[in-house]
């Protein structure tokens, strides 16, 4: 069972839709036993960084979040992606989950339109498997405002707008973020969504 | 790089595609949810159901439509009309609506971008404006489907919605729509070139080269027509091989 975080954010039923299309069993959950029970888990969310953090603060599921993602496949999409970093500066400094090391800043980059709305190409950067059956000119759908900075070691595909997004972090081991919206990103996607539920 | 989007909108009233020809003379033109899997399957980078039923029934049976598009179609659903307050648009995102196009209310309380935004997040607050124009470089924005004027400048409610957080704009010209003589460059060079955030052209398409020429002339990020695909005049991959083949960069 994959367990989807609901903590009041984001449309969490677009990746429940593209779950249950794709035939795997899942849930939307908020409670620390449930994410324990799951066998892989999904964090969604779109908002602000301060204001989901503080959710998952006051929902107690922080913890538990840490300590899962160090056992099973666990999966960051959109915001979901930017709180697996140690800070971010949306509005006010605020500490994330710290699973990958850096930071979410602005893309405050000149005569660039934001939100980063549409859909833009994949670039492979390192082995990830979550796109093994991603080819090389595959796009996938973003709209966001602040983008991740971390080692070139974490980035498993980037896109270009404005410089380098990155668009899928991997920590190695079990920690994913994607900061497009894989539920929204057509074949591509779903081909995505279905190597990580493969992972359990 | 960014590709530039191609979105075909489907107008919907009492759970049926319609499509009307300058707001009016309305024809029924088929099921929403097929027509939406139909766009899926061309290619099509977002859709945009747009509901134009009047009663709270209807709404109802338009809500259904969206959740059920939304469990067979995994590409951006963005959703306008009727939308008034900040629980409808609970309701919609709720829906499966992955956006909102809010218009003639945005221009009555603009509060509701605010808000709207301050909730939700900018990226799911579209602002739809039907513009049309008064002098040389000046236009004035209408509601209630073109109908009422409201002596509102196009530029300066531009930049208002975009200090209120709106995330896009949907930029209709009333003058170029249902001509099919092309989108209103003009108009659409001057939102460009006054806001940073995203503008999708809408209005006048009725040929392949109106999208082209679009992307060259102007800073939309996307183009969306509606007639021009129900009748199946043109597919939205015709469109995108023919963008391509211009050197427009599209998924």
């Amino acid at each position: 069972m994959i367990a989807v975080i609901d903590y009041g954010a984001g449309n969490i039923f677009s990746v429940k839709n593209a779950l249950d299309h794709l035939g795997f069993e899942n849930e939307l959950v908020s409670d620390c036993d449930s994410i324990k029970s799951a066998d892989a888990v999904i964090l969604p969310g779109v908002g602000a960084f301060p204001s989901a953090m503080k959710m998952l603060e006051q929902s107690g599921l922080i913890e538990t979040i840490k300590e899962e993602a160090a056992k099973k496949p666990f999966l960051g999409i959109c915001l979901g992606m930017q709180l697996i970093f140690e800070k971010g500066y949306e509005f006010e400094e605020y500490s994330g989950l710290g699973l990958i090391n850096g930071s979410v800043r602005y893309m405050d980059e000149p005569n660039l339109i934001i939100p980063h709305m549409g859909w833009n190409k994949l670039e492979k950067l390192n082995d990830c498997p979550l796109l093994e059956n991603v080819g090389d000119d595959e796009y996938v759908y973003f709209v966001h405002s602040y983008k991740a900075h971390c080692d070139d070691k974490n980035i498993a595909a980037y896109s270009e707008y404005g410089g380098c997004v990155p668009a899928l972090v991997y920590d190695g081991k079990y920690v994913f973020g994607a900061q497009f919206h894989p539920e929204k990103s057509g074949e591509t996607g779903l081909k995505i969504l279905k190597s990580f539920g493969g992972l359990i | 790089m960014l590709a530039k989007r191609i979105i075909p909108c489907l107008d919907v009233r009492n759970g049926k595609v319609v499509k009307g020809v300058n707001f009016e003379g309305i024809r029924d033109v088929g099921d929403p949810v097929e027509c939406a899997e139909e766009y899926d399957r061309q290619g099509a980078d977002e859709i945009v159901f747009y509901d134009i039923t009047a009663s709270f029934e209807g709404r109802g049976v338009f809500l259904d439509v969206v959740r059920e598009t939304a469990k067979k179609v995994f590409v951006p659903l963005t959703v306008g009309g009727g939308i008034k307050t900040v629980d409808d648009i609970r309701e919609t995102l709720r829906a499966g609506a992955d956006k909102v196009s809010v218009n003639s209310q945005a221009v009555k309380n603009p509060q509701l971008i605010k808000e709207g935004a301050d909730i939700f997040g900018s990226q799911c607050i579209c602002v739809g404006i039907d513009a049309k124009k008064i002098a040389d470089h000046k236009w004035t924005v209408y509601i209630n489907g073109g109908r009422v004027d409201m002596g509102l400048d196009l530029i300066d409610w531009v930049h208002q919605i975009e200090k209120l957080g709106a995330g896009e704009i949907c930029l209709n010209s009333i003058d170029a729509d249902g001509t099919k003589n092309g989108f209103d460059i003009e108009m659409l060079k001057a939102v460009c070139d006054n806001c940073t955030i995203p503008v999708i052209a809408s209005g006048g398409a009725g040929k392949i080269d109106d999208f082209s020429e679009v992307f060259e002339k102007t800073g939309a990020t996307a183009a969306l027509a509606a007639s021009l695909f129900h009748f199946k005049e043109l597919t939205v991959q015709q469109v995108k091989e023919h963008c391509r083949s211009k050197g427009v960069i599209v998924r």
